[in-house]
């Protein structure tokens, strides 16, 4: 096996591997986090607006694992140094 | 009518005109259009204000722009919002336009580009200590870095480093996964799935626009409050 397809295979599976596994703990992560804030409007529905908005930044803050997970993917895919480093030898 | 082809992935790449180092690319041309478009609007609005009770339909909506943020920002701050509305409200309106432009066809949102999203964080990096040492002197402001033991020194300073990349990341990703989820959309799928993506993508712009102004709130009014906090304490 050559090296572009060596690297053309490893990009693709990694990619696919990285957003599936780092998509399900931020998941996990922001069902508790939205479970604890719906019990507290629950038991204090006066402050609502200071639970909601809590609620927003951090959901905000787990969502940025899943975010970093998938700007390396992304980079995996569509900016690719090693690809364009085997693609312009090539030539 | 598209500027960006699907393999692309950041309106950096699609170059306009280049001089040397200086290029004109399709995020400085979409940047200066909102700027444009804000700055022309506000004027047009303001040119007559009134205090009469029947003001007008703009008049009304700014009114409450400025009114919500100064409330978010007195609550969040426990301050007077006065001195931090200009930054954070600008923060808030800028990035809420570029995300709710991305309707309009053909248009690609600045901030799906790190450099934008980059320079926004910087701008939040560099304004913590300065309001930080504006509300408390130098001394007082480094003092925080210490608290509580100068052992966390090294954990406060990555902190900050840390989460000022978060902020230009998490903008980032999220603007830049809702165009291209929407462009693969219409590759594969083009009749309703765009649409309700493309949905999604205006509701995560406008709720990443209000997070990132209230993080660089927190931010700023964790490094101004400290101090009243201990007083209330001793009392």
């Amino acid at each position: 096996m050559n090296s572009i397809s060596l690297i053309g295979m490893a990009s693709v599976i990694t990619a696919g591997l990285a957003i599936a596994v780092g998509a399900i703990g931020p998941a996990i992560g922001e069902g508790r986090a939205v479970a604890s804030a719906l019990s507290s409007i629950a038991q204090q529905p006066d402050e609502k607006n200071t639970i909601t908005r809590t609620l927003f930044v951090g959901l905000a803050m787990i969502e940025s694992t899943a975010i970093y997970c998938f700007v390396v993917s992304m980079i995996l895919l569509f900016a690719n140094p090693f690809w364009d480093y085997v693609i312009s030898a090539a030539k | 009518m598209n500027f960006m082809d699907i393999k692309q992935i950041s309106p950096d790449q699609v170059v306009f005109f280049q001089y040397h180092f200086i290029s004109l690319n399709l995020t400085i041309v979409f940047t200066w259009a909102v700027m444009a478009l804000l700055v022309i609007g506000s004027w047009l609005v303001t040119r007559r204000l009134s205090t009469a009770p029947k003001i007008s339909y703009w008049q009304n909506i700014l009114e409450i722009l400025v009114t919500g943020i100064q409330d978010q920002i007195s609550e969040i701050s426990r301050q007077k919002a006065k001195r931090y509305m200009p930054f954070i409200g600008s923060l808030f309106i800028f990035i809420a336009t570029c995300n709710l432009l991305t309707v309009v066809p053909g248009y690609e949102s600045p901030t799906a580009s790190l450099s934008t999203t980059a320079a926004l964080a910087i701008c939040v990096f560099i304004s913590v200590p300065l309001f930080g040492i504006a509300q408390k002197g130098v001394i007082g402001y480094l003092k925080q870095y210490v608290q509580p033991t100068v052992f966390m020194l090294p954990f406060n300073i990555m902190g900050e480093l840390s989460r000022t990349l978060a902020l230009a990341v998490r903008l980032f990703g999220n603007l830049m996964s809702a165009s291209k989820i929407v462009a693969i959309l219409l590759a594969i799928i083009p009749f309703i799935f765009p649409v309700i993506m493309q949905l999604l993508g205006l509701l995560t712009g406008l709720i990443q626009a209000y997070i990132f102004a209230v993080l660089a709130m927190v931010y700023i009014a964790s490094a101004t409050q400290v101090q009243e906090h201990t007083e209330a304490q001793k009392k």
